[in-house]
């Protein structure tokens, strides 16, 4: 019943702060400008700035923990696009793979790792996570994932509510998890702004935060918002109520975008104008429609991703990704016309009544029309075996006559997901310059016989299962039963 | 024995719809659970129902239909010994859903077996993927009693209950103490309670306390009760902190017939010795790894593997995870046992063991063992025969004999897929493809 909570809330979180651009100085808020010298557009000489929406008020201060030049030997490696190296190498170095191939060269201080009968993949991302919004244990007081208090929140951000200390994250990063997209749930229209963190433990939210990585939208359809506010008697009570919703909000938001533009285009010449009255909701979407922003829809049903596909052109934006898309095969070949990529469960189904379509084989479909799959988890048990959920895809797509390989199969645990999440220059395959994201497997991932033995991020081995003391325990398990313990 | 033949009346009379058949089955790796090494090249015979042979130099008697199981494993039926397949056809619509009575009157004698619908899409949704039997458990509602739950076949018919009130469900740990209003010993006061008035119905009072709370139990409740009293019926004792399962182990001082199961146990492997030396079973989420609540803190992986060993009957079951939609899962569930064992500083099982949690341990728990749980002469023909390793997640079954009959390989999902496989534009819409 637990998942069928977290799907139930979406929240756009939209951040702006805003800021004076070229002095850096304090909230400018509503405050009338002149040109900014630096426009260097004429007559004014005023000495004034821009008011300017800081889009990045709460920085990552994650830096990449030391780690050791490490080759690694042997090994079977699934390079996270779709090719396979047998008895291959990969050398990480300074937080990056500095190269992946039959054999490479490594530098005579390398760590070297013997990775025969072992499998080296990318590190596994989780594209909906509700880790830390809804920690362990799960008590009401740490339920801090849906703000149900309205179904437009796109003013709350997930990471304002991200618990570092949840024992969850530990569990993923054991299991080959290096990255993790933390989005609001799917109670409301638009849930708020999402959030991309790395697996690494830390103090801090911004401790675990993804450098760079862009904050997302959350919205969802269907039955979750219309029954949380429809039972309160108060729209949306239907899927009618839903699109009303949502369409009303970006007309506001549309807006809201041509006040800014405006406004911005006149102080940028000089002329005089006044910054438009900030709006924390409406900053989100303006996000999205200036493209900064990605869109994460939570969407069970065919026919209303295609009804929200529409909704994006009205409104000028795109859809990063459907999620939990129980029905995205029977739309696959319209998703990856229009590039939008499905996260989805392997065999989810049933719970509710627009999931009750699901098949087995729905990740394999989506492949296999030429779609961007992903396998998601939505769950803090699922995200510690999402290379098994692939695997149950993959044997079922395969038995239905498909063709696809293992190494094709792990685009959807890796490069997949960041696509969707706009961090594929980053991470998310084992390219040199990439992030050094890699897990060592002690067999064939795609088996459950097989764990991830040691973990990787940004080049640091942050979990090692032969190394008791690279086991991490949050603050909340120290001194309580099994601490420390093989989990 | 009476007991003993009405199950194996209901085996038979629920599944067997067609003709007999005598089916043999050739040529696999046979599992038969009731030896941990395998038979290669092995044969299973099933006639009228039962298993009738099983070895490696069987003949085929003379009529049968044979499938080929060359380069294939054999295993029994998988029983997973917690979940409640049949009793909701969508979770959330709750018209459509008889797991827990939020209002009822009544709460030890619901029986579930009213429930079970044997065309539920779940049921051959997850017969197709090799489990074939299953404990079917309501959950409670008002009271710590859940009522009575059954044990089912996956069979294409119309009765699957082979077991009806097969067990009491009550719980007592955080849920339970919710339940009871409000505490743990209001809990366990009222079913302790309960159970002394059972002893003795016809004296007992049912009047309401003059709380807000209706009076926890009548005489049909009261009644339902008496064949737990006396050890006929098991009971499942949801319990997972430590403390707690020493105290359900402590009731059986006052109710000494009490034939206790424990199901949740996430912190069993910190009394696993005095769960062994009492000889209660668990059922148990073997992925179970979160502090989620504060009764599980203890949760590890290694739990299933560190009972075992200390010589505690370990069988799993779906609780809490989609147990009426995803009690297919069972068998990720014990092929991670497997990974655990590998894992340095693990507690798992032998491949042998795993199985044995999803086969025998259940049958054994419920006291079905002599029809069900290996592959041997003699027990119900519920056989399934692998495309390879039953716990490799990208195999499947290619046969399922269910009481001794083939069941089709086919559910309302294999329909959409097929429906869907090659999506191109059609020249008619896809409703007519079918």
């Amino acid at each position: 019943m637990k998942h069928i909570l977290l799907c139930m809330s979406a929240l756009l979180a939209l951040s702006a702060c805003a800021t004076t651009g070229s002095s850096g100085g304090g909230q400018g808020s509503g405050s009338s400008t002149g040109a900014a010298s630096k426009a260097g557009n004429g007559a004014s000489l005023t000495k004034t700035s821009v008011v300017r929406i800081d889009p990045n008020p709460y920085p990552s201060t994650y830096q990449p923990y030391p780690g050791a030049p490490t080759l690694i030997r042997g090994a079977t490696i699934l390079d996270g696009k779709g090719g396979q190296i047998e008895n291959g190498e990969i050398l990480l170095r300074d937080g990056k793979i500095v190269a992946v191939g039959q054999t490479v060269e490594a530098p005579g201080d390398a760590v070297v790792i013997d990775g025969r009968g072992k499998f080296v993949t990318p590190g596994v991302i989780d594209a909906h996570s509700h880790m830390g919004n809804y920690a362990a244990p799960g008590v009401q007081a740490h339920s801090d994932g849906n703000e149900v208090t309205g179904p437009v929140t796109a003013e709350v951000w997930a990471e304002h509510g991200v618990w570092p200390q949840d024992p969850q994250f530990t569990r993923a990063l054991a299991a080959g998890v290096t990255t993790v997209h933390i989005l609001p749930g799917s109670a409301n229209l638009f849930g708020g702004r999402g959030v991309t963190l790395k697996t690494v433990p830390s103090r801090t939210m911004q401790g675990m935060k993804f450098p760079d990585a862009p904050y997302s939208v959350k919205m969802a359809c269907g039955e979750n918002p219309k029954r949380v506010y429809g039972g309160r008697n108060q729209p949306p009570g239907s899927r009618m109520g839903n699109f009303a919703g949502y369409r009303q909000t970006w007309a506001r938001a549309t807006e809201y975008k041509r006040e800014w533009d405006d406004y911005t285009a006149k102080a940028e010449k000089g002329e005089k104008a006044s910054a438009p009255k900030r709006d924390l909701e409406l900053d989100t979407l303006m996000g999205v429609l200036n493209g900064e922003i990605t869109v994460q829809h939570h969407c069970y049903r065919a026919d209303e991703m295609a009804n929200v596909i529409d909704m994006s052109k009205e409104f000028g934006y795109k859809v990063s990704a459907f999620h939990h898309g129980v029905e995205a095969y029977k739309i696959a070949d319209l998703l990856a016309k229009e590039n939008i990529c499905a996260a989805l469960w392997a065999d989810w189904w049933g719970f509710k009544m627009e999931g009750y379509d699901g098949i087995k084989e729905n990740i394999p479909f989506v492949h296999a029309a030429g779609g961007c799959a992903i396998v998601h988890s939505d769950d803090p048990n699922g995200v510690q075996r999402l290379n098994q959920e692939a695997a149950k895809a993959l044997g079922a797509g395969n038995r239905a006559g498909l063709n696809i390989s293992k190494a094709e199969a792990w685009k959807w645990l890796s490069l997949n997901p960041a696509k969707a999440l706009k961090i594929d220059d980053k991470t998310g395959s084992l390219d040199a310059g990439k992030m050094a994201d890699v897990v060592l497997w002690n067999g064939d991932p795609f088996s459950a016989y097989s764990r991830a033995e040691k973990v990787w991020v940004d080049g640091a081995l942050l979990f090692d299962a032969n190394n008791p003391k690279l086991r991490p325990v949050a603050d909340f398990e120290l001194g309580q039963p099994g601490e420390g313990d093989a989990k | 024995m009476k007991r003993a033949a009405a199950i194996a009346l209901a085996l038979m009379c629920s599944t067997v719809a067609a003709r007999a058949e005598t089916i043999a089955i050739v040529g696999g790796t046979v599992h038969t659970v009731a030896n941990p090494q395998p038979i290669e090249n092995g044969t299973v015979v099933v006639r009228d129902g039962r298993i009738v042979a099983v070895g490696q130099n069987v003949a085929v008697p003379a009529g049968a239909r044979v499938i080929d199981a060359a380069g294939k494993q054999v295993t029994p039926g998988m029983f997973n010994a917690f979940t409640a397949v049949g009793l909701a056809d969508v979770g959330a619509v709750r018209e459509s859903n008889d797991i827990t009575a939020r209002n009822a009157d009544y709460a030890a004698s619901l029986d579930v077996s009213y429930a079970v619908n044997p065309k539920a899409v779940p049921i051959a949704v997850t017969r197709i993927d090799g489990v074939t039997r299953a404990v079917v458990s309501p959950q409670p509602g008002q009271s710590v009693f859940g009522g009575q739950g059954a044990l089912i076949h996956m069979g294409d018919a119309n009765d699957v209950v082979f077991k009806p009130r097969a067990f009491q469900f009550v719980a007592l740990g955080e849920y339970g103490g919710e339940l009871g209003g409000g505490t743990r010993p209001a809990a366990y006061a009222e079913f302790i309670n309960a159970l002394k008035e059972a002893r003795n119905v016809s004296k007992a009072q049912f009047v309401a306390t003059g709380g807000q709370r209706a009076p926890i139990y009548n005489r049909a409740d009261l009644e339902a009760l008496q064949p737990v009293l006396n050890g006929q019926t098991p009971v499942v004792i949801w319990v997972e902190r430590a403390a707690d399962i020493r105290q359900v182990l402590g009731l059986r001082s006052q109710f000494p017939q009490l034939r206790i199961i424990i199901l949740g146990a996430s912190e069993g492997w910190m009394v696993a010795n005095e769960l062994a030396a009492a000889r209660v079973p668990v059922i148990i989420n073997s992925l179970q790894n979160q502090p989620d609540t504060f009764e599980r803190l203890g949760s590890t992986m290694n739990n299933a593997g560190r009972m075992a060993a200390a010589g505690v009957t370990v069988a799993l079951g779906t609780m809490a995870r989609d147990e009426s939609h995803q009690a297919r899962l069972v068998l990720q569930d014990a092929a991670n046992l497997v990974g655990q064992a590998r894992v340095p500083g693990g507690t798992g099982m032998s491949w042998a063991d795993a199985l044995k949690a999803i086969t025998l341990n259940p049958a054994k728990i419920f006291g079905v063992d002599k029809d069900l749980g290996t592959l041997e002469p003699g027990k119900v023909g519920d056989v399934v025969v692998w495309s390879g390793d039953p716990f490799d997640l990208m195999q499947a079954p290619t046969n399922v004999l269910i009481a001794g009959k083939e069941v089709k390989l086919e559910s309302r999902q294999t329909k959409l897929r097929d429906r869907y496989l090659g999506l191109q534009g059609e020249s008619l819409p896809l409703h007519y493809r079918y």
